[in-house]
């Protein structure tokens, strides 16, 4: 199965790099933007074919090392 | 006194950690990170660099790799382990000590000497050292250290903070932090104190002809400390 997940920061997490993004977009024209927010995105393709237990072992995976929970969140967003 | 520094792949300061301890009269080892068993130590010291070129987060891989099991274990027992920059980044990986640490403020990397001040000397890192500011050498991209408020509220409660940065004279104001870490933390413990995690690097500060000698201040004490 292949399981699409997003990681991204916390609200209150300063995002220096999304800021600068921010900024770039709008010295470029792009100055109807409130806020840029970056994030990680990763497909794992798991050895697993009950959509169920391929989700817990991926959630696993975001708690123990995709995804540090004091700063981010993450979201699986996609299971095939 | 023994002490073991670990390598990790892409660790750059534990040939530098070995020569700062030597000086000072530690029997150091040097420990791969594939190792499990981690030799007789009364110190450990994961040391800085960019351990799996900082891939995912900054220190996430190399907490997971073998020998850490090993320094959980030691440190969950009262041994003492001192991270310095990547090996702070490894150590809030692992949970030993609380926070994380974000991309500096102003997205530069930051080379240079900084002054910090002891906030607590209750503990075998700093207790008897005279000086209550010293200067230390950063070189980080991250480094900015950030915990949740209650986190924070524990930390100060705990009184966890080992480190803050400041000015020569040892004023700690927001002008004096360099790259925006929380109440200019630099460097702080675990609940016990017997694992500190720090920025700054005070193995590049022992050699008068190189550097400054408040690293060795540091080591000296720590080794006395120890005995």
């Amino acid at each position: 199965m292949k399981i699409s997940v997003i990681i991204t920061l916390k609200k209150d997490v300063l995002d220096p790099q999304g800021k600068v993004i921010h900024q770039t977009l709008d010295g470029m024209g792009f100055n109807n933007i409130n806020e840029v927010r970056q994030g990680k995105y990763f497909e794992i393709d798991i050895k697993e074919s009950d959509p169920k237990k391929a989700k817990d072992k991926v959630e696993e995976m975001c708690k123990k090392l995709l995804a540090n929970l004091v700063i981010e969140n993450y979201k699986i967003i996609d299971v095939q | 006194m023994k002490s073991s520094v670990i390598t990790f792949p892409g660790s750059n300061c534990d040939r530098d950690m070995d020569v700062a301890l030597k000086k000072f009269g530690f029997k150091n080892k040097m420990v791969w990170h594939d190792d499990i068993e981690l030799p007789k130590s009364d110190l450990v010291v994961l040391p800085g660099g960019f351990s799996y070129g900082d891939y995912l987060r900054c220190g996430s891989m190399a907490s997971k790799s073998k020998i850490m099991k090993s320094i959980i274990n030691f440190a969950n027992s009262g041994g003492m382990v001192m991270g310095i920059c990547n090996g702070f980044q490894i150590l809030v990986e692992t949970g030993l000590v609380p926070g994380v640490l974000l991309r500096n403020k102003y997205l530069e990397f930051i080379c240079k000497n900084v002054f910090v001040k002891i906030k607590n000397k209750q503990n075998t890192y700093f207790k008897n050292i005279d000086n209550d500011v010293l200067e230390f050498h950063i070189a980080h991209n991250e480094g900015n250290y950030f915990c949740t408020k209650d986190q924070l509220k524990e930390i100060e409660d705990n009184e966890q903070v080992a480190i803050n940065y400041c000015n020569k004279s040892g004023n700690t104001e927001e002008q004096f932090n360099p790259n925006g870490s929380i109440k200019n933390i630099a460097g702080i413990f675990n609940k016990e104190k017997n694992v500190l995690g720090m920025m700054p690097h005070p193995e590049r500060m022992i050699d008068p002809s190189l550097s400054g000698e408040d690293g060795s201040i540091f080591f000296n004490n720590l080794i006395n400390n120890l005995k």
